[in-house]
Order: C-alpha cells, then structure tokens, then sequence
C-alpha cells in the first residue's frame, strides 16, 4: 500500500474518531494529539512512513504506542489516585523496584520468567499496598505519603540488584517489551487490555462512583455508607500493580535491570498525562481513556522532539511550556480573566461546525457530561 | 515540670536524633568525634543547606518547591559560562541570583494569580530550568578565574586545631542566621506561617496573601541560586546535568527538621538539624567502608516515615485537645 493512501486512511480515521467524541470533554485530549500528528505530517519527514517488516509493522507512529506504553499503564494507576484527591510519586521507584525484583530472579535464582514476573508484580502491589496504608491508615498527606517510597525505593531496588546493572536475555522476559502480537508490539495489547480491566471494574461495578465521591469529599461519603479509606486503599494498591507492569516493560525494552534509571521522572510524565486527559488533581471525577491518551500525547510529544532533533536534554523544556498552557486552560481564574481573549476563539470554534463542543476544557467537576 | 509547648516536639525529636546519630558515629569510630569531621560535614552539605532554607519558607507557607535541583545546576552552569566569557565573578553571581529570584516570582506568580497547584507549576520550573541549563552549554564547564582558585581558599577560618571552617560552610551558617531572623523576626516571616496554618484565616485577617506568596516563591528562588553559587565554590566546576534530585533530599531535610508538610509549624535552625542530620548518616555510612551508599537512601526513607508519623500524632493530638 503507497504511503499516501494509509495516510488518508489514518486521517480519515481521526477526523472519524473525532466526529465520534465531539461531545466528550476527551474530544481536547485527542484534538491535541490529532494537531501533534498534523504538524509532524507536514514538517517531519518519514514520521509517517510503515513499513512491514517479517509480518510485524514497524514506523514512528508504531515506536510511539511502544514507548508510549509505560507511561499508558502508569496514568491508569495514577488517574484513579488522583480522582481520590492524592497523587503517587513512588510509581517511579516502584518500577525500579519490580524491574530489579524480576531480574534478579532470572538471572541470580535462575527462577522460570512466569514466577519471576509474578514475583516481581507481587511486590509491586505489596508496595502500592505500603503507600495506602500510609495514606488510608495513618491519614498522611498523599505527596508526602508516597515521597518516602520515592526517596527509599530507588535504595531499596539498588540494594536488590546490588548496585549492578543486571542483564538477561530470556526469551519471555524479553517479549514483554519487545515482542509483536498481531503485527502490532506486545505492548500496546498489554495495555488495552489493561484498560479494558480497569474499565470495566470501575464504570462497570460501583467502584468508579465511589472514586469520584471519595475525590469530591470523602467526608461526605463517609456519611453515606462508603469505605472511603477502603477505596483509598485499593487506588494506591492499584497503582502499585500498574507500576510494576511499567517496570517490568522498562526494564524488558533495554534487556537489562537499571535501578538509577528505569522510571526516573516517568512519575512526572504520568502525572501530566492524567492531567493532559481533562482529570482534575483536585480530584473527583475521571477519565480513564483521557489518561491513557494523554499519556499517548506525551510520547508523541517526546518522539516528535527526538525527530526534530531536538537534544533529549533540552526537550523538558518546551514540555514544561506545555505543561503550563494545558494548566492555564483548566484554571478557572485564568479563564474569567482572559475570557475577553479565549470567548472569541470559542466563537471562532463555533461556525466550523455546529458539531464542536461550546466551552474549552475546564477542571468543572459537576457540570460535565458523564463520558 | 513546665508542659512543653506541641509545636516544638518535632524540633525537640530532631535535636535528639541529631545528637544519638553523633553519640553513635562517635562510639563506634574513634574518629568521629573531631572537630574536623564537623566541619567537613558542613562543607560538603552546605550548598543543600542554603537551598533547604529556601524550601523551608515554602513549605512553612503550605506549597512544595521541586524545582531546587534544576536551579541548582542552572545557576552552576550559568556562573561556569559567565566566567569563561571572561564576566566579573561577583557580577555573575549577581546575575545567577537574580535570575533564581526572578524564577522563583514567575512560578509565585503563576501559583497565586491562576490557583495553580504549586506542586505542578515547580514540577514545570525543574523541566524548564533543567533544559535551560543544557541551553546554556550541555557539558560541564571547569572554574578555573582566579577569585575561585586563590582567594577563595583564603577565606577560611582556622576553627580548632586541625579544623579550618571553609567559605562555603560559613554561607551556610549565614543563610541559616538570615533564613532565622526572616522567619521569626519580621512581618513577612509571620505571614508566611499565618498562611501555612489557614489560608483562609490569613486573609480575613487582612495579610497581604499576594505579596506573602509571592516573595516566598521568590525568596525560595533566590535561596536555591544562592545554593548553586554556594555549588560552584564546592564544585569548582558548572555541570547541567548535575544534582538531580536535590530537591528530594532539600525536603527530606526540612521534613526530618521538623518542619510540618501541612505548613505553619517549624523552625529554620530544624532545617540545619535536618541538614545534618542527613550529612551524618551519609558520613556514618562513609566510615563503615562496607556498607553501601544506596543503604543512605533508605536510611533517609525511614527517618522521613519516623517524622511524618511523628507529625501526624502530634497534629492528632493538638486537635484533640482543642
């Protein structure tokens, strides 16, 4: 198939995914990304360029969803963190952690992939479990709560690993990362089905509710019969299994076991997805497919900076530009005082079709439609 | 027995920490103990220190500064850059404090005017300092001006025998009497802690909440710039992809310090304990030679737990018995 007709294709996909959600608050999120892939259609050279190669895709847009993957699977856990009213700075050091666990397992014990990864996924959750006994327990401060594991994690997967990079090369453990499944890379299954989970035991069960209540004020589910400290519980512990997952496909990318690298700053980046994908980080209700293409977002983001050449050093900072204008844009404040600015965008937005959603993206937790 | 007053348990708790880290370090290793084993410490920790004062006014005003490292290193490179162009030291200084200071007031502003959450408008400041850093030169650049090699190392005082108190310590100790005198003796210092208690009560009492939150984020600025010019004395060199997670161990210091999260409770000579505190536990493991130095992190891990805990009991209890 020549390039220009996948292209259509794809775009054609995108205008057709958009025209879907034009009344879903997750219609920015997915705008941002679809004007990401407009500006690297026209200025980036090969970025949408496919090819197949031994039955597998390979291409940019393939290396995003890849690479994109850790990010994905941490704003799952993170979301629902953050629809509580917390934050979880640990997930970081946590995949450091499952990563260190896994392999040494493999490598030093010479355990079979499954247990390893089964061990390594316990421990993960052991440790989310640790953050939500702190802040369900004992009533401590989330940031605060989490910053013990974040600053002790990194310690403890070094103490794990011995301060080695550990290296291994079996077959499973390096599928994780690096495997295809239907063409596509192993881990973009692993994350739709993740998200399939995830959907499915909050939007299906009662759970997802008690979240947005617990975010919106635990005080007052409390009153109404809901175990908010169970709930705060769960989310952390969750958190902590997502984050052992993205270790685990970390530490698998690169083969080898990094305690000082694998995640540093990832649990920034999940953050900005989860805020990115229209959840507020005052808490209470969430977007769970916001989160995971927020997360898309970022990698797309990052790739598009590695493709423009951009030094992966300098490149925080036009992040950190992006950060800031997403914020602005959900702060209240600053949209009563520029409305005089962004009313004529809105009303510009308006006539290019009936169809456009009638406010910008704001952090408004009861006035939005149920997505 | 007078009943000691709840706020100053923590610094209480901090003090005796202090002194049984010592007491052991002492017990076990004849060297210890020596005058110069203090001053090194205070060498070596100085530049945290100076930068943890500005995280303490922060955090007393109830926001978090992540952004301590990436200034660091960015003021380091640029006062490294400045000088190889051939700038006036102290000029650079200037500038490289300057430009903390103005860093700080942008991310105060941000913080106030739109009611973003501080923590991610600083989370914004660390990326965009760190990248400026890189902006600035993307190697480490070596100090070689004059002022650095030879006046410099005169600048020290001859403490005890065997132990000269070099510049850098003594910054620290300045930063400390300044960072003291602003918190507990002026009209923004009260202020601050006004807003770190309620931030409500703050203003309808009148405080200027705009100005107060501002000049902190500031000040933080201009503290975490002084730690970076405090860095280059150390360092002799400016490196952008220096201290990474500075500012981990900035808050870790003012936590163990005694200094509550939630703000309004605390005391800047905490922050000096916390300081350290920390620098001992990093000597202790140092003298034991077997230990490695990964074990400093958990070690500084579990203190952080032992203080939050210790906060939250105390916090509990003051409620109680209101």
């Amino acid at each position: 198939m020549s390039d220009w007709l996948s292209d259509l294709i794809f775009w054609i996909a995108v205008a057709a995914i958009l025209f879907g959600l034009r009344r879903q608050r997750i219609f920015w999120t997915v705008g941002a990304l679809g004007l990401l892939l407009v500006f690297n259609q026209f200025f980036t050279p090969g970025f949408f360029h496919l090819q197949v190669l031994d039955g597998h895709l390979y291409g940019s847009r393939i290396d995003v969803l890849n690479q994109g993957a850790k990010v994905m699977l941490l704003s799952l856990g993170m979301v629902l963190v953050i629809a509580t009213g917390g934050v979880d700075l640990s997930v970081g050091a946590v995949m450091a952690i499952a990563a260190a666990v896994s392999s040494r397992l493999l490598v030093t014990q010479h355990l079979p992939a499954g247990v390893a990864i089964a061990v390594a996924l316990g421990v993960s959750v052991l440790a989310g479990a640790w953050n939500g006994l702190l802040v369900a327990g004992f009533g401590i401060q989330p940031i605060v709560a989490t910053l013990v594991l974040m600053v002790a994690g990194r310690g403890i997967a070094q103490l794990i690993t011995e301060g080695q990079i550990i290296n291994f090369l079996d077959p499973t453990m390096v599928y994780l990362g690096n495997g295809h499944l239907f063409g596509l890379p192993f881990t973009l299954t692993l994350v739709i089905v993740m998200l399939l989970l995830t959907h499915f035991l909050v939007r299906r069960t009662a759970l997802g509710l008690f979240i947005e209540s617990v975010g919106d004020n635990d005080e007052a589910s409390r009153y109404s019969g809901i175990n908010a400290k169970q709930v705060k519980f769960l989310v952390y512990t969750f958190s902590g299994l997502c984050a052992g997952l993205a270790g685990l496909v970390a530490c698998s990318n690169i083969k080898s076991a990094d305690a000082n690298n694998i995640g540093l700053y990832l649990e920034l980046d999940a953050i900005l997805a989860v805020v990115v994908g229209g959840t507020s980080l005052q808490g209470g209700r969430f977007y769970l497919v916001g989160a995971v293409v927020g997360g898309l977002f970022i990698q797309t983001l990052t790739t598009t900076f590695y493709a423009k050449n951009v030094s992966s050093d300098i490149a925080p900072v036009p992040k950190a530009l992006v950060i800031i204008a997403v914020c602005l844009l959900q702060s209240e404040v600053f949209r009563t005082r520029f409305a005089r600015v962004l009313s004529p965008i809105e009303k510009f937005l308006k006539p290019v079709g009936s169809w456009l959603p009638r406010h910008l993206p704001t952090t408004a937790r009861h006035d939005s439609p149920k997505s | 027995m007078t009943r000691l007053n709840p706020k100053y348990i923590p610094l209480v708790a901090t003090a005796v920490v202090l002194v049984a880290v010592f007491g052991t370090g002492s017990a076990l290793y004849p060297n210890f103990g020596t005058p110069r084993v203090f001053v090194n410490l205070l060498n070596d920790n100085a530049f945290v220190g100076v930068a943890a004062i500005g995280e303490s006014f922060v955090i007393l005003s109830g926001g978090i500064d992540l952004s301590v490292g990436s200034m660091v290193a960015f003021v380091g490179i640029l006062i490294a850059k400045l000088l190889q162009v051939g700038c006036d030291p102290f000029l650079a200084m200037g500038i490289a404090l300057c430009a903390g200071t103005f860093a700080g007031a942008v991310m105060g502003c941000l913080i106030y005017f739109f009611e973003m959450p501080p923590f991610l408008v600083t989370l914004a400041g660390l990326f965009c300092l760190r990248g400026l850093g890189f902006v600035i030169y993307p190697e480490s650049i070596g100090i070689d001006h004059p002022f650095y090699a030879q006046v410099l190392p005169q600048l020290s005082i001859l403490v005890a025998p065997k132990a000269v108190l070099p510049f850098t310590a003594m910054c620290f100790l300045a930063s400390v009497l300044v960072g003291t005198f602003i918190a507990s003796f002026t009209r923004f210092g009260r202020n601050v802690y006004a807003i770190g208690s309620n931030e409500n009560s703050a203003r309808l009492m009148g405080l200027p909440i705009a100005q107060t939150k501002i000049l902190t984020y500031a000040l933080a600025g201009f503290f975490s710039a002084a730690g970076g010019v405090v860095a280059t004395f150390y360092m002799q060199s400016g490196n952008p992809a220096s201290f990474v997670g500075l500012e981990l161990d900035a808050i870790a210091s003012v936590v163990i310090g005694g200094t509550l999260l939630t703000g309004g409770v605390g005391f800047i000579p905490g922050t000096l304990m916390g300081v350290l505190i920390l620098g001992l536990i990093q000597t202790l493991i140092n003298f034991n030679g077997t230990l490695n130095s990964w074990w400093t992190k958990i070690v500084i891990g579990v203190l952080l737990l032992i203080f939050i805990v210790l906060q939250k009991l105390i916090s509990r209890r003051a409620v109680t018995q209101l």
